[in-house]
């Protein structure tokens, strides 16, 4: 049951957990127009301390076609925590007039702290570095729409690794799921951070190689997942102009993938994935942020405990 | 040399490393104790050169749990009727609460202070900690208990 819970973590869900949200979001896809009115009276609050439009509006959207409203807030200065009032005093707030709450945060554990002390359920909308478990949802069932399982392909992973939160949660979800082979891409000060390698891949006993140049492997991959070197993240503005070049997805890399690689990408994007990719029948990231409104509708549904009349 | 009584009842934490006894006081703590503490320091040590004593007197349910997460060279032994009557292994706790902070500039626990600290057990035989809100680890080598 996953009614009354609490997504913080992609770890939250177990696999059969996150099947029966998949398989609610495939019936979602099929027929629309039966889920259209499932959360009449239901609120949803967005609770965005960072800018967003991707997530905040795709929960948006997933709870208005499910029949529900929202309310909330999409940055720190239009909330009361720009007069310094606590998580845990803003999310006491909401859970009085709303039903669930999704909450992204800069700092990382924020939602955690939500979580903590709320008797609604609290979803992680991204949270500084750290996770971002709906953006998971989102590429898990891309992946299984594209290619029908979430087994048995290798996933290269490029870009900004360290600070990437959806990268992380995404090694995390995969590595519960058989023979899946990662090839991490990054730049040496951007490699992921240790307790991902060590305990996800290594403790897992997962296939993994750590490398630098694209190009080297761009044929082995079944997707490639990029991302993008993030501004936000560093402190230091001359670490940000020194990286944020350091991958560009253009048609002569493409060329050298196999016809059926699916790339992915969470989006917003600057210029790692060259716009000339964009017509290319592998690219697949405008259909994933599509899938990432289903998977939402899917998710509020279940937390909620709502079902289709 | 100085001396100081042995204890018919109570607690008797031993191998404290040097100079730490004034920390393990304060997380068990005893500063709010009504009853008798003494706290020896630098005290001649086969084991250790020199090691701290801290002896507790007729109490004897005190949650020591903290003390595995502080150091496990640690000992304690009960004591009554002037006998250690029972040596406690010390485990390490599942989760240790507000004995250290998270050392991630990320961390919502670096901006909002009334936050419990708390890091949970993540890795028994590596005695690794993590930030409950973060993962951070807790490194022992760069925080000083």
């Amino acid at each position: 049951m996953l009614k009354g819970r609490h997504l913080i973590d992609p770890m939250d869900l177990t696999v059969e957990e996150l099947e029966s949200v998949f398989k609610l979001a495939d019936e979602i896809i099929e027929n629309p127009a039966e889920y259209a009115d499932v959360c009449k009276g239901k609120l949803l609050s967005t609770c965005f301390y960072e800018p967003s439009t991707r997530t905040r509006l795709s929960f948006e959207a997933a709870m208005l076609r499910l029949g529900g409203q929202v309310l909330g807030f999409s940055s720190a200065e239009s909330s009361s925590a720009a007069k310094g009032e606590s998580v845990r005093d803003t999310m006491m707030t909401i859970a009085s007039y709303a039903d669930i709450c999704a909450m992204r945060h800069p700092k990382e554990g924020a939602p955690k702290v939500a979580a903590l002390n709320s008797p609604i359920p609290v979803i992680n909308g991204g949270d500084g570095g750290h996770q971002h478990p709906t953006q998971t949802l989102t590429d898990l069932l891309t992946i299984r729409a594209l290619r029908g399982k979430l087994t048995d392909f290798t996933i290269g992973i490029c870009g900004d690794l360290k600070f990437g939160r959806t990268v992380h949660s995404l090694i995390k979800a995969l590595s519960r799921y058989d023979n899946i082979k990662f090839i991490l891409i990054s730049p040496e000060e951007l490699k992921i951070p240790d307790y991902i390698r060590e305990e996800i891949l290594m403790k897992n006993g997962l296939e993994f190689q750590e490398i630098e140049r694209l190009e080297d492997v761009m044929n082995e991959l079944d997707i490639l997942y990029m991302t993008r070197v993030q501004k936000e993240r560093f402190f230091n503005e001359a670490d940000y102009v020194r990286l944020k070049d350091s991958y560009i997805l253009d048609k002569d890399k493409m060329s050298m993938a196999k016809q059926d690689m699916a790339v992915l990408h969470p989006l917003p994007r600057v210029n790692e994935i060259s716009v000339e990719i964009d017509n290319d029948p592998r690219a697949a990231y405008f259909k994933q942020a599509k899938y990432g409104m289903y998977v939402r509708m899917a998710l509020i549904m279940k937390l909620l405990g709502v079902e289709k009349c | 040399m100085l001396k100081v009584d042995s204890i018919e009842r109570g607690i008797v934490i031993d191998h404290i490393a040097a100079g730490k006894s004034m920390k393990i006081y304060k997380y068990l703590n005893l500063d709010e104790a009504d009853f008798t503490v003494a706290m020896i320091k630098n005290v001649a040590s086969k084991k250790l050169g020199r090691k701290d004593i801290i002896k507790i007197e007729n109490v004897l349910d005190i949650d020591l749990n903290v003390l595995g997460f502080i150091d496990h060279n640690i000992t304690i032994n009960i004591i009554e009727n002037d006998k250690i009557v029972k040596k406690l292994n010390l485990e390490l706790p599942q989760e240790v609460s507000n004995v250290v902070k998270c050392s991630n500039p990320r961390c919502i626990t670096s901006i909002e202070q009334e936050i419990d600290q708390r890091f949970r057990l993540v890795n028994r035989e590596e005695k690794l900690y993590r930030c409950i809100y973060c993962d951070q680890a807790y490194d022992p080598n760069k925080q000083d208990i």
